[in-house]
Order: C-alpha cells, then structure tokens, then sequence
C-alpha cells in the first residue's frame, strides 16, 4: 500500500507540540474518524458478504442481524444453478482478456510508431484519434450496431455486407471496435516518447529490423505502462454492460453483468443469490486490484490530470 | 544521401505498417459510424422496412418530445445533486487523508475500494440495501426512530437514490485526484499564512480552495459528463422509474432505438445529447490543455 503515498509532511505548529496531550486527543479523534468513515464506505461490501451467508429468514427480519452463525453456502448454490452463472463468469472472462490482448499489442504498436517513427500523417492521423476521443459513445452506438450487421462475409453475409447478421450476437461484436482504443494508443504514446532514441539508431546500425526493434528493444521497457493499460482494460471490459447488452441475444453468451441485472429483475426477491452473484462479479477486480495496487493508482492519476 | 532516403522511406513504411490495424478499425468503428449516425438522423431507418430521407423530420419532432426534455431535466436534477456533494465529500476525505501518519494508505484504500464495483454489481447491492422494510439504510434509520421512505419504488426518492449509489461509487477516485490537486500546492503560502497569524479556516479559504480551483473544475465536469451518460444504474436500480423520474437520455435512446426500433430518431436524439456532452469536453479539454500541453 506503500505506492498510495501521495502525500508530503505538512506543518506542524508550533503550539502543538508543546501539547502533548492535545495532541494526542487530535489523533484518536482522527483515527476515529477515519474508522467510521471506512465503515460507512465498507458496510455494501459487508452488507451484501452477510447477506450472500444468511439464511432467508434471518434476512428478513427486523431488527438487523449484523453478524450470522448459521452460515450457509445455499445462496452461492442457487445463483450458479438458476442461472449459468460460471457460463457467464467464463464469457465475461474471456472478453475482458482477449480486450486487455488486443489493446496491448495495438495500442503499444501504434503508440509506438506515433512515438518513434517518422512519417507524414504522424501527426494527422494522431491528432484525428485524438479528436475522436471527444466523440461520445452514444453517437456511435446505434451506427456501429448497422456496420455490425453488416460486415461482409461474416455471419451469413454475402460479398456486400447482406443476408445475415454479420457480426451481431458475437463475440467479435463486442472484441473488434474496442480492439485498439484511442486510449490505449495515447497512454503508450506518452510512455514510449519518454524513450530515448539512440537505442534505436544502434539497433538500426546493427541491421535490425524495424519490428524487432519495437518487440525486442522498447516494448519490454513499457512493462509498468503495459500492467496499467492492462488493469484498466480488463476493469472496463469486465464491468461494460450496455455495448454488450446490445450485441448479444443468446442468452449463452451473456456476460456476467448481464446475467447479473436479468437475475436480479427475473429473481427480484431472491436478495441471497442476487448478493451472491454481485459478489462474485465484483470479487476479480477486487482481487486484481488488491494484487497491483500501485498499478491501478497510476492511471487514476495519468487519466484524472490528463481527463 | 541515397541510401539515408532509402532508409528514411523504410521507417515511414514501417510506421504506416504498425498503425494500420488501429486506423483500420477506427475508420470502420469510428469515422463510418460518426457519418453515420449524421446520416441516420435524417431517415427513418427501423432496421426491417423503411430507411428513407425524411430531412429535419426527427428534429423537428425531438424539440416537441416531452420525454426527452424530461430525461435533460432529470440529469440536470443528478447533477445539481450529485456535483456538489461529489466535491465535498471527496474534498474532505482528501484533506483529511493528506498527512503522512500511518495507516492513512490503509484508508485511501478502503475509501478507493466501491469505485472498482461495476454499476451493474453496485446497483444489485443497493437494491438489497434500500429495501423498504429489511434493507440497511431504514433499518439504521429506525434505531434513531425514523421510517424511511420506499427508496427505488417513490418519485421523491428514487433519484436520490440513484445519486447516493453513485456518490458512494466515485468519490474515491476523485479522492485520489483531490490528493493529487493538493499535493501541488506549494507548502511556502501555508508558512507565510502562518506566519501572519492566518487560522486553519483562512488557510483553506484563501488559499487551498483558490489553488485547487482547476481540480475541482475538472471533477466537476467529469460528473457532468458522466451524469449525461447515465445509464447502468438507472437501468438496474430504478429500470427508469417510476413515472420516468429517474429515465435518462442514454436510457430513452436505447428504448428507442433497440426496443421500438426507431433508429433513425433515435439517432436524432443522440446527437442533441452527443452536443451537450461536448460542450462540456471541450471545456474540460480548453482546462488540462492549460496546464499541461498533450501534443
């Protein structure tokens, strides 16, 4: 947790430390304060934990049982056999992932050539992406689902894009559009233009090729910058739900957070398994993040200062 | 000189090369769809029969949509809300957690830990916590004597309930970028304040709120942004409603785009809310520009 550290030593007065006492008062105040408030931030978390173990009859009863000794694992039990939630779990996983590939590569690939190739539309073609970036996800949503359709020779299509259901309804639909995001390409850029170039012109001279020199040389100086793009990749392919929620129909292919929300409109008093299931659809990224902290702290900092 | 250009023509092919996937997929995932969406707001495509030119037909019929204006109204309602309290609190937990004793990184992270809930997962939980008799929230409110009201199922409340979700979700990340904001602020105004017998008061006032101007712009433009995208949460918590209090322009243009499939007026709609968010962009973007040049 060392890498939260974002804070300097502020001033102490004067007038404090000749008050011991005082003092002391001020940090019990403050670690006080700080507890409730983490309390209060953590009882969802604790709320949902208890009641995914409860019984349904402790849970529905008044006054609030804060802590259960009947334990149960029935609720976990129900959410996976109503509905097949480790199906979902599956597909969520793969599509997070293979989202997390895909940018990497592209984003590193492109970031890369942005950043360390010269060539006449650099520029251009980078500012254009960047532009893009302001352009918000509803306007595309329903045009993309069109240009989904309508891809040729893929899902029934013929030659000119007609006949089938092209890429709708698969996983593709969702992989493809968000396989190089502009983010990733900026994010990478930015890293690897802090690169020096003279590894490059050395590499040149010894006859190395141009791809090699970016998957060799550079790409494995970007490992920090790759973990952070990673992270953020696979919480947000993990946690989207309307993109996905569009494209596919069979229930077969539903991820995660919409088995979750047709679970909890379907079962709407079921709150044990519902518990459960956003549980369990919370508990990776927790796990990831509890694992790569400092990671994840990077990129608020990158994307809140950067917008 | 020949061999320099030879050399120089390789790069530039090689550069070309290595972008080709990314602009491959941005022109048929972004430039098409864009034109598009320009496009299909002036047809009245609905995916099975029609798709033809009805010029400003779908506009002029938006100015009169009294749902639409509603969906506007009920984010501009989230915001007024959600904006300040958003800034409050993160602002406080950020001046309160910007000291170097121990444990305070033990508590950033536990006030970052909801923001990495998905909102489908957020929502699921806060239904079961605003549950009108055996939810969390009334039953801490009955031990002080108080019948809380039905949350989720009541006009007055539903929305509130929507922003207390999101609060909940997103003032840890802007925490961080609060502790960032006042990391910047140099530590010699503090000193000389002191030193002129400034209180603790006068020192916010006059000198962290001022300097962390810029910051609390941001934030609050982000929580615009984000209050016209809404969607997962009014779609899971509230499913809109009741009586459309909690209906967001997001939400409207998916039912009116998926479910009656009125996609050319649907994309009309976009547009208008696509204008709005980027009014806003583009402040945000005039703000970081400022203060650190990206290009």
């Amino acid at each position: 947790m060392r890498e939260m550290g974002v804070t300097r030593e502020k001033h102490i007065s004067p007038m404090k430390l000749g008050l011991p006492v005082r003092k002391r008062t001020l940090n019990i105040l403050f670690y006080l304060l700080c507890s409730i408030i983490a309390i209060i931030m953590f009882l969802p978390f604790y709320w949902s934990l208890l009641t995914s173990f409860k019984p349904d009859e402790e849970m529905f009863s008044m006054p609030i049982k804060w802590v259960t000794t009947n334990l149960t694992f029935e609720h976990y039990l129900n959410a996976f056999t109503t509905v097949p939630f480790s199906l979902y779990f599956w597909n969520s996983f793969v599509l997070a992932a293979s989202g997390v590939l895909l940018n990497l590569f592209f984003g590193s690939l492109s970031g890369y050539a942005f950043a360390k190739l010269n060539f006449k539309m650099n520029q251009p073609f980078f500012r254009l992406l960047l532009v893009s970036m302001m352009v918000p996800g509803i306007v595309t949503m329903i045009p993309s689902v069109y240009v989904l359709r309508h891809i040729p020779l893929m899902g029934g299509n013929d030659l000119f894009g007609s006949g089938g259901y092209g890429l709708m309804n698969s996983f593709w639909g969702i992989i493809l559009p968000g396989a190089s995001g502009t983010f990733a390409v900026f994010f990478m850029r930015q890293f690897f233009l802090t690169l020096p170039k003279d590894m490059m012109e050395m590499a040149r001279i010894e006859g190395c090729g141009e791809f090699k020199i970016f998957w060799r040389i550079y790409l494995p100086l970007t490992k920090p910058a790759l973990a952070t793009l990673g992270i953020f990749t696979f919480q947000a392919g993990w946690n989207s739900f309307l993109w996905p929620m569009i494209v596919l129909n069979d229930p077969a292919k539903a991820t995660i957070q919409m088995g979750l929300q047709a679970f909890s409109y379907n079962y709407q008093t079921d709150y044990g398994p519902m518990m459960a299931g956003a549980l369990v659809a919370i508990l990776p990224i927790l796990v990831l993040f509890l694992l790569l902290q400092r990671y994840f702290i990077q990129g608020i900092a990158f994307s809140g200062i950067k917008g | 000189m020949a061999s320099i250009n030879k050399l120089e023509r390789h790069q530039a092919r090689m550069g070309y090369l290595f972008i080709t996937p990314t602009m491959l997929l941005f022109a048929v995932f972004m430039v098409i769809p864009v034109v598009m969406a320009l496009y299909l707001s002036f047809t009245n495509y609905d995916v099975l029969s029609t798709n033809d030119w009805v010029g400003l037909e779908n506009y002029r019929r938006l100015i009169g949509d009294t749902l639409l204006w509603q969906t506007f109204v009920n984010v501009l309602f989230y915001a007024v809300v959600f904006v300040p309290f958003n800034i409050l609190i993160s602002l406080l937990l950020a001046m309160l957690l910007n000291k170097s004793k121990g444990g305070v990184k033990l508590f950033r992270t536990f006030y970052y830990l909801p923001t990495l809930t998905s909102a489908v997962a957020a929502a699921t939980v806060w239904i079961w916590m605003l549950h009108p008799e055996y939810g969390l929230i009334n039953g801490m409110l009955s031990y002080v004597g108080i019948a809380g009201p039905a949350w989720v199922s009541q006009t007055e409340t539903a929305m509130i309930s929507i922003i207390l979700m999101t609060l909940w979700q997103s003032v840890g990340s802007n925490m961080i970028i609060y502790l960032a904001g006042l990391q910047g602020v140099p530590d010699y105004l503090y000193e000389s304040a002191r030193l002129d017998g400034a209180s603790r008061f006068a020192c916010f006032r006059y000198i962290t709120w001022p300097q962390l101007r810029p910051t609390t712009f941001l934030v609050s433009i982000l929580a615009i942004i984000g209050a016209l995208q809404l969607f997962d949460q009014a779609f899971v918590l509230t499913q809109g409603g009741p009586a459309n209090v909690t209906k967001t322009p997001v939400y409207l243009i998916y039912q009116q785009g998926f479910n009656q499939l009125q996609m050319g007026y649907a994309s009309a709609q976009a547009f208008v809310l696509a204008m709005a968010i980027l009014i806003f962009s583009l402040i945000s973007m005039k703000l970081t520009k400022a203060e650190e040049p990206i290009v």
